[in-house]
């Protein structure tokens, strides 16, 4: 049993949800107690979908339980075929549902229905939303896709792929998908089904038409690409098309795979074009150098949030982490590149932990590390799902391919103190509308670090001086504390790095086995760490 | 999924009598456990730990777009493999996440461990081991324990079960004491203030509300406890207080100025206040009621309303919308109808309402759509969906969530009706 407060993801059964709804003519058919309808909000409020995710629930009640569920359940499943008349049927059951072991699967069989029947084994009681998704997906195309297909050597012909991951109440897939099609599709790549979506079942059977396949999230479609490639000989891509490296290098992945020659010289004329790269360049930028950024999120997005934090934006990647357990490993090797340890859990606490350790100067997460900002007056991005209403953004807004790399530019840097301000800052410390909870002007008083934000920023910093004392306690030295001019001096740097300082300052105190923090002992920490 | 079985057709013998049907089927609603989101920030020392699944932490966190601005006062002890296998004991299990949770805590006072359809169908036995925790953590904390299953209750009943749990400790009011009034059901703070100042000046000063805002003031009760119930969701817990000996003082509820006035009437009548000082209390806030309301009635007034069942709000929102605002009523939806409770409501309805006990969304879906009806009160799954067929609607979770009963809020629960019209009308132009 787990002590849970807050969840980064849904159960498992979400996830094969948010593959029926992203497709057009699958019906998901769930065994689940009254209340399991509560997910269909997720789609028709924070992803705002015009239309009823495609889901009968059965809906047992406790009456139900001593008597027939395996009806209910027939009933449901034939009710839902006669009304919504799909294509293919998915059937499965919600946590509640697993206990009564009513075996959906088999029950959906004897119903002798004219259509494809997949049923799902989703443990709900070991996993979670992502790797239900992946699954449900996987299920479906093994069961859609016939045997015996062969393909046409490529020859010079134009090449054909798939894009395969999008989903329902997936972080900005709508844009993405549209992105990255077009980005093929000026490369002379055909695109021959995206799913699961907006396919339908047809789509799905027409898979093995593609040359091979483009896995834009990993988490959602790298299991049905695995099997595809085994069953169809399709091989699939390993980059992800996410800051203007990213993409660059999936460009060459893709052309390789599509037989295409000199993705050198294609390389770069994108580069040249690319106004996010220009953008970075541009001296105004110059203050972004080494920013400490900590990353927590979905591993594929995390991992290529970091790339674009170090390589593109020119931050400091001080910490990232993730909740997709499956991928711990990948997310350890992207860690070491940092020369950091990778934070693998879905306990909200243990990341705010490490936030409030780190001290970083921008956030990027999700909607879960945007509270924990909010609290620690920290700025922040959101850069991953769990979803929230604000990541379905009106506008055509990316993340992947070059639009996205410009999206990216934009909201990061967004929430940072500009450059000059930032210095204005630092040296009119006294001026009363400077004061530790003055905003970023272009933010507005009600953005980033309001004046109330400037309370949690100040009791993160005690809580951050105590969690120093206890290490110190542990130490050969004890640091009695700051002398009171040096506090004072503490106060007249930004509320936004002066937590850094202060940490800075005392690690110092302690390696030089000094007990007493003076004016001085702070300027030599800040030669001594200056970058 | 069956198809509509009138169970009971009232329409014949008296024409007063609207029309139950009740049917089964898939429901769009809640579960119980979804009454934790206002209950924890009315009793404010009290903590509600779920016994269940991810699905029910996930249920909560996205049901209100919970979010949390420090750590929540509510969460999931999430069952897994381990303790479904029998490798792991679920009541030691339990008892490590309680100790651990209560000394991250130590300022609950109250902990509530809410049973699920997952703990329920593995009939882990919650109520012992409240017993057990209870004794462990005795005084500083009460260990208490009610069902919010999605197979036990719907949304609202979530309360009903949680105040239900909380009556058999509720301290005893010896008898032969002054008699005392109790205002069962949640209300904002600011409603409750309102109702206690109306009484207070009528002479009635020996009231109670429950739950209270604070978990060790528990209101006592006894043979001399009058109450008054402020939700119609609370058989249960009446049930409960009326086995201590308290006496419910019979009424409409307090929406609208007719059911405000009539409940506030209620406790008057019972503590002998004269009708000339209600008059002369009420008036002030009667008068301001009615004029604001008569604003509101000329958007509202001959539109058609359909109410899909949510919170069982919804005969008393029909009867308030019928005879104030002039609303035409299509269908009532109600997941569950008490007809003792709700006895004074369904006498102020129209003759053959027609009102839906359960419900078999589809079948309502093809209902409404036949009827068109101007405004539907519905879900959160239903709303965007409709709207895009070009169906006016509300959510009916913001009724639970905003300050509706008593005379100062009169018009604003009407404004949360008018509102979606109003804002079509612009959009339109």
């Amino acid at each position: 049993m787990q002590l849970t407060l807050w969840t980064y993801e849904g159960p498992p059964h979400v996830g094969a949800m948010r593959v029926a709804t992203a497709m057009t003519d699958v019906h998901y058919v769930l065994h689940a107690p009254q209340g399991d309808t509560y997910a269909d909000l997720l789609f028709t409020m924070i992803e705002r979908l015009p239309r009823r995710p495609p889901v009968t629930y059965t809906t047992f009640q406790a009456r139900d339980l001593g008597g027939d569920t395996a009806e209910l359940f027939k009933d449901a499943a034939r009710q839902a075929h006669a009304r919504f008349k799909p294509n293919a049927m998915l059937v499965g059951a919600s946590c509640t549902a697993e206990l009564i072991q009513d075996d959906p699967g088999g029950l959906a069989l004897a119903l002798n229905l004219p259509i494809p029947v997949v049923a799902l084994e989703l443990p709900a009681y070991q996993r979670k939303e992502n790797w239900g998704a992946s699954e449900t997906f996987y299920h479906l195309v093994r069961a859609l896709v016939p045997a015996g297909h062969s393909r046409t050597p490529l020859e010079g012909r134009p090449a054909v792929c798939n894009i395969l991951g999008p989903t329902a109440l997936g972080f900005r897939h709508r844009d993405d998908v549209k992105e990255i099609r077009g980005l093929l599709e000026e490369l002379g790549i055909k695109v021959n089904v995206v799913a699961p979506l907006n396919a339908c079942v047809a789509d799905i059977r027409r898979l093995p038409e593609a040359d091979f396949n483009v896995v834009l999230y990993p988490e959602l479609g790298r299991t049905a690409a695995q099997w595809l490639q085994r069953s169809c000989g399709q091989p699939f891509t390993q980059c992800i098309p996410y800051g203007v490296n990213g993409t660059l290098d999936f460009i060459a992945e893709v052309q390789q795979l599509a037989g295409a020659a000199d993705p050198a010289q294609t390389r770069e004329a994108f580069m040249q074009s690319s106004r996010a790269r220009w953008y970075a360049k541009s001296v105004d930028s110059t203050y972004l150098t080494g920013k400490r950024v900590f990353v927590f999120g979905d591993a594929t997005h995390v991992i290529a949030a970091a790339r674009v934090a170090q390589t593109e934006m020119g931050f400091e990647v001080v910490g990232l982490g993730t909740y997709s357990r499956e991928f711990a490993r990948e997310m350890r090797d992207a860690a070491k590149l940092y020369g950091v340890e990778a934070l693998i859990t879905d306990d909200y606490l243990e990341v705010e932990d490490q936030v409030k350790a780190l001290q970083p100067e921008l956030l990027l997460g999700t909607q879960m590390e945007r509270h924990i900002a909010k609290r620690l007056g920290i700025p922040c991005t959101v850069i991953s799902a769990p979803m929230h209403v604000q990541d379905f953004p009106a506008r055509y807004a990316p993340q992947m391919g070059f639009e996205g790399a410009n999206v990216l530019f934009d909201t990061w840097v967004h929430p940072l103190m500009m450059g000059l301000e930032e210095h204005l800052l630092g040296m009119f410390r006294e001026d009363f509308e400077f004061h530790d909870g003055a905003a970023p002007s272009h933010l507005g008083s009600g953005h980033g670090a309001p004046a109330k934000a400037a309370a949690p920023a100040q009791q993160a910093e005690q809580i951050h001086v105590a969690q120093d004392a206890s290490i110190a306690s542990d130490a050969t030295v004890d640091i009695t504390g700051w002398a009171p001019e040096a506090e004072k001096e503490l106060k007249k740097i930004p509320f936004f790095v002066r937590g850094k300082a202060r940490r800075n300052t005392e690690l110092f105190a302690r390696e030089r086995g000094l007990s007493r923090i003076t004016v001085e002992t702070m300027y030599e920490a800040k030669a001594h760490f200056s970058r | 999924m069956t198809p509509v079985i009138p169970i009971r057709s009232d329409s014949s013998g008296c024409d007063q009598s609207p029309v139950i049907t009740t049917e089964r089927g898939q429901r769009e609603v809640f579960c119980g456990l979804t009454g934790i989101i206002w209950l924890h920030r009315k009793i404010q020392d009290a903590f509600f730990l779920v016994v269940g699944s991810r699905t029910c932490a996930h249920l909560i966190q996205s049901a209100a777009g919970v979010m949390i601005f420090a750590e929540p006062r509510f969460g999931t002890a999430i069952i897994d493999e381990r303790d479904l296998a029998g490798l792991a004991d679920c009541n030691d299990e339990l008892d490590k996440v309680v100790n651990k949770l209560l000394s991250r805590r130590p300022d609950i006072r109250t902990l509530f461990l809410v049973g699920s359809c997952p703990s329920e169908v593995i009939k882990l036995d919650l109520s012992r081991a409240a017993e057990r925790l209870s004794r462990q953590f005795n005084p500083a904390v009460r260990v208490l324990n009610y069902s919010g299953s999605g197979i036990e209750t719907t949304f609202t009943q979530g309360e009903d079960t949680c105040l239900q749990s909380m009556v058999p400790v509720l301290p005893t009011l010896p008898s032969g004491s002054k008699q005392r009034l109790m205002v069962v059901g949640t209300m904002a703070d600011i409603v409750e203030d309102q109702m206690r100042r109306l009484w207070t000046d009528m002479g009635i000063t020996d009231v109670d509300f429950f739950p209270p805002r604070n978990s060790t003031a528990l209101p006592d009760v006894g043979p001399d406890t009058v109450f008054l119930l402020a939700q119609p969701f609370l058989a249960d817990t009446s049930l409960a207080l009326e086995a201590r000996g308290a006496k419910r003082l019979a009424a409409p509820f307090p929406l609208g100025v007719e059911g405000t006035t009539a409940w506030l009437q209620a406790a008057a009548n019972a503590f002998g206040a004269s009708q000339d000082t209600f008059d002369n209390v009420t008036r002030a806030a009667r008068q301001r009621a009615e004029s604001a309301l008569a604003r509101q009635r000329t958007q509202l007034e001959g539109k058609k309303i359909f109410f899909f069942p949510d919170s069982q709000l919804e005969i008393p929102l029909a009867r308030f919308l019928h005879r104030e605002m002039g609303m035409e009523l299509s269908e009532i939806g109600t997941p569950y109808l008490h007809r003792k409770l709700m006895a004074e409501e369904l006498a102020m309805l129209p003759a053959g309402s027609r009102i839906t006990e359960g419900q078999h969304v589809e079948n309502q879906l093809d209902r409404c759509h036949a009827d068109a009806p101007d405004l539907v009160v519905c879900g959160l799954g239903l709303a965007n969906p409709l709207e895009a067929q070009g169906l006016t609607t509300k959510w009916a979770i913001e009724l639970v969530f905003t300050p509706i009963q008593g005379y100062e809020q009169a018009a604003d629960l009407a404004e949360l009706f008018s509102r979606p019209l109003r804002r079509r009308i612009k959009l339109a132009a």
